[in-house]
């Protein structure tokens, strides 16, 4: 073994026994923000999908709400190390928003309100793996969690499940976001400890 | 948002303790020397791995507040309750013991000693950390910069770097320092006790008229807080930069 640090012994949660490698606990919802949370009117508000050719298909908040919603309940690993089990949430499945689409895009790059961005794989968006959700817990998503709506994609790090959603762009290459241009990882992985560009 | 740096791998390196400060009672500042450290810029943060004699091991993250220099790396640390790596870095580590950084990590809440525009620096309690890295290296590298760090703190007891803070605001040279007193101040502390407010904003001893970038770091609440006081001083959304920093189980 190499490096042993003298005296330290840990807490060994025993309910972080089946965490991904590298992470910790909280009963805490920390908020990570690279920049002031957007103050988004519902009445301006819009989300849309946009196709490789460039063809939109967008919804206003109201033919939003209005759209089958499902309600996950899930785990949630950010890449700053803290892990929270059982959020529970209400959204839209991307399954349904991606059904009316014709696409042969391979690629996503998710964009927000406020100027963030991130990438990942369709094929991660489709499945029953990732909603646009817009309530937390029983109500209406706070602002500083990513509301009016935000991505929830909680099988990877969370920095991937965009705040403050505003489209999906479907595209042919893979587009680096805004922390994956920064030396984060490109896809993202927490059980692959997929941290950093180059894990 | 814009703004890159080339991607690499970052690995695992082994660190010893060089150097331990205890700056408040639950606060401490470690000085790890890491050899191949690749060196990091003001604002970043590291990955600290502990290895208990088993094998078990526990990682968290802590920004730097050392500027770079070699291969140091200086972490000040916040001992929170039940703390897995908190409660022994604060209390148990001693010089000489071993542990494992990976890093540096993040490149937006960062400053580079090469740009030259006003900076209004804004932390809130342990939040000073990566803020102080920007202020230490402001002057390694005499940048001409104009600086204001605004700290909003509890109380005389827990200011973190109190000396270096007072030594450096009497240097002047363009750096302004205000601390920002919430629950009690020093007599004859002529602003009143309280949170962060407007007026506090309004006279930062910044250039008028030119583009300040902003970065805060506190918890959350603080960060809103004042990310919305900014707001209403006119700063533009893509000048504020924020982190969050409080304990979060850590």
């Amino acid at each position: 073994m190499g490096v042993v640090t003298r005296g330290f012994v840990g807490r060994r949660d025993p309910a972080a026994a089946n965490l991904p490698p590298g992470q910790y606990l909280t009963p805490d919802f920390p908020v990570l923000s690279a920049g002031p949370t957007p103050q988004i009117s519902l009445e301006q508000w819009r989300f849309t999908l946009t196709d490789e050719a460039g063809t939109e298909h967008g919804w206003g908040w109201q033919e939003f709400l209005d759209l089958p919603s499902e309600q996950p309940m899930v785990d949630i690993h950010c890449v700053t190390k803290w892990s929270k089990l059982g959020t529970r949430w209400q959204g839209v499945s991307l399954d349904t928003l991606l059904g009316p689409v014709q696409t042969r895009a391979g690629y996503a790059l998710v964009r927000s309100y406020g100027g963030y961005s991130s990438n990942l794989p369709l094929a991660d968006l489709r499945g029953g793996k990732a909603w646009i959700a817009y309530r937390y817990d029983g109500a209406d998503l706070p602002a500083e969690h990513g509301g009016p709506a935000r991505l929830l994609v909680p099988h990877l790090y969370f920095w991937k499940s965009a705040k403050w959603v505003r489209g999906i762009e479907l595209r042919t290459e893979d587009t680096p976001g805004f922390w994956e241009t920064m030396g984060y990882h490109s896809y993202g992985d927490p059980w692959r400890d997929q941290r950093y560009a180059g894990d | 948002m814009t703004e890159t740096s080339a991607p690499r791998p970052v690995h695992w390196l082994p660190a010893r303790v060089a150097d331990l400060r205890e700056e408040t009672s639950t606060t401490r500042t470690i000085v790890f020397d890491v050899p191949h450290w690749p060196g990091h810029v003001a604002g970043q943060h590291v990955d600290v791995r502990l290895t208990a004699e088993d094998g078990y091991q526990a990682e968290r993250s802590y920004s730097i507040g050392g500027s770079p220099d070699g291969q140091r790396v200086e972490l000040t640390i916040q001992r929170v309750p039940d703390g897995e790596l908190s409660t022994y870095m604060v209390g148990e580590m001693r010089v000489g013991d071993e542990a494992e950084l990976r890093g540096p990590v993040g490149g937006w809440f960062v400053w580079h000693p090469e740009e030259s525009d006003p900076v209004l620096l804004v932390a809130g309690g342990s939040g000073l950390v990566p803020l102080m890295a920007m202020v230490r290296e402001r002057a390694r590298a005499g940048s001409a910069a104009p600086f204001s760090l605004l700290y909003s703190v509890r109380s005389p007891e827990v200011v973190l770097y109190a000396d270096e803070l007072a030594h450096r605001a009497r240097d002047g040279d363009g750096l302004n320092i205000s601390l920002l007193y919430s629950d009690s101040a020093p007599e004859g502390t002529a602003r009143p006790v309280g949170r962060i407010r407007p007026d506090d904003l309004a006279d930062t001893g910044l250039p008028q008229g030119s583009a300040a970038r902003a970065y805060v770091c506190g918890p959350t609440a603080f960060v809103e807080a004042v990310a919305g006081l900014l707001a209403d001083h006119g700063y533009d959304p893509s000048n504020v930069r924020t982190e969050r920093f409080g304990p979060t189980g850590g």
